[in-house]
């Protein structure tokens, strides 16, 4: 028998079952922020909330909880089989030297049985906890507050409407932490003091986080910062963060309130306060009025991540600054700091823009993370946008209507940026799917997909 | 607007010589010290990102000398009293109003309530 290299051991991953395709990348990323690889050689079906991984530690099992917001729990794992036998017989061969210090005497422990897709009677969970009788627990059942937990995991598939009589699968292992699906509700969005129209949902923005890998003290930058709610959730992972928007009201916290029934944003409502009401204020850097299509530092690698969400055009105004006249809604202390805007930036110059500032004042290893929106009848990869500098990490869907969704696109810096990498570009470069009257807001306003829409409601009735 | 920021600002006003709009000078009217907890670890870390002379001067502009040598030492990282001293220039020393000037174009970007405006107009860019 060979000798393994670090030997790995096996972990349950118990995973929620929404936003599936960010699953993947959420876990890969922070697994490699603490050091292990993903190794091909892991049990994952995507779309399960059981996947088996086999990594070094439970050390690392344990950094990867603190962060994910995809996963509520990991257990070591003690068996698992198609049927009851199975699981059974694995558990005879799971090594005593491993089980025994959490079945010890003097310890407490419970048992806990967790059913996918399917509703138990107490009774007959009762039955199934009684089966295990044969593992040698030598310790006393303490329902309220036991040192050692251990949970039954039975997955009885994924169609609701065809519930089987026994489980596809069955699982046995130690508790051993919870993810941070808490974050979800302690930061909604419902509850914070300073929101605009597009202020993203609190689990998506910790997935931002870590999709972009983000650690303590890192540097965290949003180019269209907004109201600050992506920088929330890099604060919160220990990042120093700052922003810069175009919107001299939004950034000052000014105009109108985005909160239904409020008149007015009140003088403290900015991205500082924002931080300050989390307990974060200290890692609040700075935030700045300026134009993203324009550059303000000096050149160098000066962030550790950009994670950012463009405006689409669609319910914030596609703004750059020029020359055309147009009334700036600005605050009673006008000043002749308001530059005018004009709406002639074109959608997808955002993205060149984004990805070249990117390539340019990332560390070596940042990443960005960004959603782009995707008329979906349309979509292929070629529409993403490239770079020389960047590569390809993830690429994940969100539906928002069946004609289109947005996509949360993650990108490494793997090269130093010299002056002739200055341009981004698509895979396929007749593709502009962008640009002009194809424009993804023509798409979406469109009276064809308006049509369509109309179409399906009808048809559901 | 803190002097990490500062540190890492630039005028890209259209025309300049390469290098140029860097530092941008500071005319502070008001300026504020607020305590910031001290993190070692983000401070070194931050170190070899500066533009070490220009730190000293817009310290010093600010009337707010900040102590430190010419260059950091070679074992900076080790040395709390000198990181403690760069954390408070950097991180707890704010700009509440005024300008910053470009030194090259002379173009001036305001500072209010803590923000600067760097919106430039497309003559200018």
């Amino acid at each position: 028998m060979a000798l393994a290299a670090p030997a790995l051991r096996r972990y349950l991953l118990l995973l929620a079952q929404e936003h599936l395709e960010f699953r993947l990348p959420e876990i890969t990323s922070l697994l490699s922020l603490y050091g292990g690889q993903f190794s091909s050689e892991q049990e994952i079906r995507v779309n399960s909330p059981f996947w088996i991984l086999s990594i070094p530690s439970e050390e690392m099992a344990r950094g990867l909880m603190k962060r994910t917001v995809c996963a509520k729990s990991i257990f070591e794992l003690w068996g698992h089989g198609r049927s009851a036998g199975e699981l059974y017989a694995c558990l005879k061969n799971y090594p005593m030297d491993k089980m025994l210090p959490y079945l010890q005497s003097d310890s407490t422990y419970k048992v806990h049985i967790h059913t996918f897709n399917k509703t138990l009677t107490q009774a007959q969970k009762i039955k199934k906890i009684d089966a295990l009788e044969f593992l040698p627990f030598k310790g006393k059942v303490n329902l309220k507050n036991p040192e050692h937990i251990f949970w039954i995991l039975e997955d009885y598939g994924m169609d609701p409407n065809n519930v089987p009589e026994e489980p596809f699968h069955l699982y046995f292992g130690r508790w051993i932490a919870d993810g941070q699906r808490e974050l979800i509700e302690s930061y909604s969005v419902k509850k914070r003091h300073f929101i605009g129209n597009t202020s993203m949902d609190a689990c998506l923005s910790f997935i931002m986080a870590n999709h972009g890998r983000v650690k303590p003290n890192d540097v965290v930058y949003d180019p269209f910062v907004g109201t600050g709610g992506l920088l929330i959730s890099s604060a919160h992972f220990g990042a120093y963060v700052c922003g810069a928007d175009i919107d001299y009201n939004t950034i000052h916290g000014l105009g109108k309130a985005s909160r239904k029934n409020q008149k007015w944003r009140g003088p403290d409502e900015n991205i500082r306060a924002n931080l300050r009401q989390y307990g974060l204020e200290k890692y609040y850097l700075d935030a700045l009025v300026s134009d993203s299509s324009r550059p303000i530092w000096r050149k160098g690698m000066l962030f550790d991540a950009i994670i950012t969400d463009p405006p689409y055009g669609i319910r914030e105004a596609t703004r750059r600054t020029g020359s055309q006249k147009e009334t700036v809604k600005s605050a009673e202390r006008s000043t002749d700091n308001h530059i005018f805007v004009s709406s002639s930036y074109h959608l997808s110059d955002i993205f060149f823009d984004l990805l070249k500032f990117a390539a340019e004042y990332l560390v070596m290893g940042g990443r960005l993370v960004y959603w782009l929106p995707i008329y979906r009848p349309e979509y292929t990869e070629e529409i993403i946008p490239r770079h020389p500098c960047l590569k390809l990490i993830s690429n994940c869907e969100q539906m928002l209507s069946s004609h289109t969704s947005r996509r949360l696109i993650t990108m490494e810096k793997v090269k130093e940026f010299k002056d002739q990498d200055q341009h981004s570009y698509l895979l396929d470069g007749q593709y502009m799917p962008y640009r002009g009257h194809n424009s993804f807001r023509e798409k979406y306003f469109s009276g064809v997909t308006k049509r369509i829409a109309k179409e399906e409601k009808d048809n559901q009735k | 607007m803190k002097l990490l920021t500062h540190n890492l600002l630039s005028s890209h006003v259209r025309g300049l010589r390469p290098g140029g709009g860097f530092p941008l000078q500071i005319q502070a009217s008001e300026v504020r010290v607020r305590p910031v907890p001290f993190n070692a670890a983000f401070v070194a870390r931050l170190v070899p990102r500066l533009r070490w002379a220009a730190l000293l001067e817009a310290a010093e502009s600010l009337g707010h000398p900040s102590e430190l040598p010419p260059e950091p030492a070679a074992d900076y990282e080790g040395d709390e009293s000198f990181l403690r001293r760069v954390h408070h220039i950097l991180l707890e020393v704010e700009v509440l109003e005024g300008v910053l000037q470009c030194p090259d174009s002379g173009r001036r970007f305001p500072i209010s309530r803590g923000i600067p405006n760097m919106l430039l107009s497309e003559e200018e860019a």
